[in-house]
């Protein structure tokens, strides 16, 4: 079937199984920035943002994003970039499976929410699983990143 | 050095690979599959244990894309353990590719290639397998000299004595003792005996285990696998396969976490053999159910501690007891079984005597394997929960307990001559041991004094604190071997090929490091390539804490070499003596005269004279200085509802110098937050069946942000002199302590022990329901 949505700003038409689902569209696409971690929306690895909402795409099935704005981390590598930074600052960054997924909804949080609690923080990425770092260094790398968009926001 | 010259390394470096990784660059195994390959797919068996009376696979073969279908009846007929270790291999020698015998619910019966993946799912349905069901073993208790025998087979063996004696069930058995433990405990004031439990826990790495292979342009087969042990994956590869050595290249790209699950074998054998009959590449993913019930789990196990000591407090002699299940085949049975022993006991190094054995038995169940921790953590918990139950009879603080009986610096234990891994061991004296200042300091960081051993502070919520120590080693001492290879670039930059496997541990930062330090320059450089078995050196792997102490020695080692070859060529440049060069890192300087390296590098590059300077290097341990850890944790109950949560895990560490201060920060609190889900919420469950029902993340909770509150880590100063820079191991130790730590603050809210893990609420109510009883 035919789906028609837009990935990373730029309209796309793409021939598609009914049953296929985002994750292996994209990455036949050759986006391989979406890391499918345990196909069952369970680890969010291969979080994407739909209409800007973080959604995970081994679970969503290619023809819902009909008409849909799908955003992966190549388009939002300079966010990803500087989140990376404090990532690397907190040594949060081992493996590196889940940093894609991580950009994105951290991305999504920081428009979403302009004063999040350490509460909220958690509410929003608990979706999304790590096994290497142990979160605690991620959450202060979060917070450091939400503190420095807060500050550019402002300017 | 003394630390404070130290200019790369003990400095805060962000890791070499963070960003790609952010940023999603095709960094991962799966990523460099080749387009079109040919998807495997496995089908597994539904039963835990039967024989395969006949198989058909006429079927899946002539559906249209099928291109391949391998089944015991097709595939080398060759014994091999799928562990990835050393040779000779110190594991049981029991695992074909494809069997005629299934052993567990999940275990490979036939592989299927296709044209892409559905075809190849339509395929595995078309596969007509006649079982003959057999009794399965599916309790480890019950599984020495069951009259079901789990490896009935011809063929199987050991590469050396082990107590492997499959007709028994037993995949290895190992006894130690050194003095007269009978007889000392006879002797002794106060005599506890505690037996405790711990469950195969699931490494739950993010990446699935994947790998894919192709033929080159020289038609040599190349796989890229998500391995922790390429260069004996090649070895074992192509000894079962009948393969030439070097008709085979193993690369490993970046690794979605390993913890020990990636040391063994997954998709290589089947990838190989698709590619090298097909001639097409190929590629295959576990699905995470498969990484679930079908590659490898922790070693569960059983384990009695007998200890006894003076009513003054010293500890004289332990006795401790282990079985541990194996499941299926036995990978790792006899080294994880050793190392419950081997870096659990030397603990207390003050006793007259300690014995040691038990062992190791086959159930069908998912095979066990190596895990972070490896053995450490499941003989740490029941010591340490142990020695908690020895302080309450003799009235006495756990810490003062812990103070007066364990290692201290310039100390010894005789186990580490007598016990190594799969065999002797070798004698060591701790050279860095800051055993007592973590104790004293996690105390403080906690507020132990005011809060042991528990607050109420609600009308049924109380704070309780509980503690541990532990130990882990560094690499395996005459076993163990790493390699680094440098090359200067005509610039005066240098790149680095490094035989040691970085799984996401950052050992491609840390080696980083410690060739910028030893070069005087900076990490930008440096460039490093690891693990590929045709283009890097030689190194065993990531496993054993060794990559950070041996690769890092051997990387130091060539940094020094490469140091002294410039010190020679720009002394043969300059046409002075080599003794009169004084080098920085950027320029030489010798009697008023002066070479920046950029312009050496350029010299000898394009101008007379032309080489390539380049040097290798190797390091092999003579000694495995242990790491120590003291772990403390706050918890809060709720009595009514028996729910707990973690407000606090603080973790004061003793691993030498630090080379990455926030990489081991990151493998201390990554391995206490793994540690806590073994203690706390990672149950197992099996059904009556023998199948796996914790097979996925909703079934199988592994912690998240939300059980996360604070964690609060720091490093004790240490320098151990026979590490990189003072550096000893930081990858397994952090994962000890959790269990015994979390057992212990349970224990000091409620009054209850729960020996078997994971502690949830509901075992935490019933053992209070029977104490009231």
């Amino acid at each position: 079937m035919e789906v028609k949505f837009v990935l990373n700003r730029s309209e796309i038409v793409l021939n598609v199984r009914p049953d296929e689902y985002l994750a292996e569209t994209l990455r036949g696409q050759g986006i391989l920035s979406v890391r499918v971690g345990c196909d069952e929306s369970n680890c969010g690895s291969c979080t994407v943002l739909i209409d800007g909402k973080p959604s995970m795409s081994c679970s969503v099935l290619t023809a819902q994003v009909e008409g849909k704005h799908v955003t992966t981390v190549e388009d939002i590598q300079k966010e990803a970039n500087l989140i990376a930074d404090f990532f690397g600052d907190e040594g949060a960054d081992q493996c590196g499976f889940c940093l894609v997924g991580f950009a994105l909804v951290v991305h999504a949080l920081s428009l979403e929410y302009e004063n999040p609690t350490d509460e909220e923080i958690k509410n929003y990425l608990v979706g999304n699983l790590c096994r290497c770092s142990g979160y605690n260094s991620q959450m202060l790398a979060v917070k450091r990143y939400l503190a420095e968009v807060k500050k550019h926001a402002k300017k | 050095m003394p630390k404070s010259k130290l200019k790369v390394v003990n400095k805060k470096t962000p890791s070499v690979d963070g960003h790609a990784e952010m940023m999603g660059r095709p960094v991962y195994t799966d990523d460099y599959a080749p387009h079109g390959a040919l998807v495997c797919k496995m089908l597994r068996s539904p039963h835990a244990f039967a024989h395969i009376k006949n198989i058909d696979t006429s079927k899946a073969e002539s559906l249209n894309g099928v291109k391949c279908v391998l089944t015991y009846k097709n595939v080398p007929h060759v014994a091999m353990s799928r562990a990835g270790q050393g040779a000779p291999a110190p594991s049981p020698i029991d695992k074909f590719i494809l069997d005629e015998y299934v052993r567990y619910v999940g275990d490979e019966v036939a592989c299927v290639a296709a044209i892409n993946e559905r075809t190849a799912e339509d395929a595995l349905k078309l596969i007509e397998v006649e079982y003959e069901v057999l009794e399965p073993v599916l309790d480890y208790k019950t599984a020495y000299r069951n009259k079901n025998i789990i490896h009935p087979e011809d063929g199987i063996s050991q590469a050396f004595e082990m107590g492997f004696r499959p007709k028994e069930n037993v995949a290895a058995t190992y006894e130690m003792e050194i003095g007269d433990t009978e007889k000392v405990l006879s002797q002794c004031d106060v005599v506890i005996e505690h037996t405790a439990e711990s469950q195969a826990q699931a490494h739950s790495m993010m990446e699935p285990h994947c790998s894919n292979a192709r033929l080159d342009d020289h038609n040599r087969l190349v796989i890229y696998s998500c391995t922790q042990t390429p260069f004996h994956m090649r070895r074992i590869l192509t000894k079962t396969l009948g393969l030439p050595l070097n008709q085979v290249r193993i690369v490993k790209p970046r690794v979605g976490g390993g913890f020990g699950g990636k040391q063994a074998f997954h998709c290589e054998f089947f990838v190989a053999l698709v590619t090298l009959r097909t001639g097409l590449p190929s590629r295959m993913v576990y699905t995470r159910e498969e990484v679930f019930s079908s590659s490898y789990t922790r070693h569960p196990m059983m384990i009695t501690m007998k200890i006894g000591a003076s009513k003054d407090g010293i500890i004289k002699a332990i006795d401790c007891r282990a079985l541990s299940d194996t499941g299926a085949y036995g990978e790792h049975a006899l080294t994880v079984f050793m190392i419950v022993g081997s870096k659990v006991l030397p603990l207390y190094n003050k006793v007259e005597a300690v014995k040691f054995g038990g062992r190791v038995v086959y159930t069908n169940h998912v095979s066990s394997g190596a895990f972070r921790g490896y053995g450490a953590i499941q003989g740490n918990y029941v010591l340490e929960t142990a020695i908690d139950v020895l302080a309450e009879k003799l009235h006495m603080s756990p810490i003062e307990l812990r103070l007066k009986n364990s290692m201290k610096e310039g100390e010894t234990s005789p186990i580490f001559e007598v016990m190594g891994e799969g065999t002797k061991g070798t004698p060591m004296i701790m050279e860095s041991c800051k055993l007592p200042y973590c104790i004293e300091r996690g105390a403080e960081l906690i507020g132990w004094d005011k809060k042991y051993p528990r607050v109420q502070v609600g009308p049924h919520t109380i704070r309780s604190v509980g503690m541990a120590i532990a130990m882990q080693g560094s690499g395996i001492p005459f076993m163990d071997m790493g390699s680094s290879s440098i090359k200067l670039n005509d610039d005066g930059s240098y790149v680095v090929t490094s035989g040691a496997t970085d799984i996401g541990q950052g050992s491609d930062t840390v080696i980083t490091q410690i060739v910028a330090e030893e070069l005087m320059t900076t990490v930008d450089k440096v460039t490093i390539y690891s693990s590929d078995t045709d283009l890097t050196p030689f190194d065993v792997g990531a496993y054993a804490s060794s990559t950070t102490y041996v690769s890092g020695n051997a990387a130091l080692k060539a940094a020094q070499q490469m140091k002294d070859r410039l010190i020679k060529e720009a002394a043969r440049i300059l046409e002075v003596e080599e003794e009169d060069i004084d080098f920085n890192g950027s320029v030489f300087k010798a009697k008023k005269k002066e070479l920046t390296l950029p312009e050496l590098a350029r010299q000898i590059t394009y101008s007379k004279d032309m080489k390539q300077v380049s040097v290798t290097e190797s390091y092999f341990g003579h000694v495995s200085p242990p790491p120590f850890m003291a772990g403390y944790a706050e918890i809060e109950i709720d009595t009514e509802t028996y729910e707990y949560k973690l407000l606090n895990y603080v973790s004061v560490v003793d691993c030498g110098t630090t080379i990455n201060p926030m990489l081991a920060r990151g493998q201390v609190e990554g391995g206490i937050v793994q540690g806590y889900g073994m203690a706390s919420c990672e149950a197992v469950l099996y059904n009556s069946q023998g199948k796996l029902l914790s097979n996925s993340f909703s079934t199988y909770h592994i912690p998240t942000h939300k059980e996360i509150d604070k964690l609060t880590t720091e490093f004790a100063d240490s320098y151990d002199p026979t590490g990189p820079f003072g550096a000893k191991s930081v990858g397994e130790i952090g994962i000890d302590t959790p269990p015994a730590v979390i057992c212990n603050a349970i224990y000091n809210a409620v009054g209850v022990r729960i020996n078997d893990l994971p502690i949830t609420p509901e075992k935490i109510m019933r053992a209070l329901k029977e104490k009231k009883r």
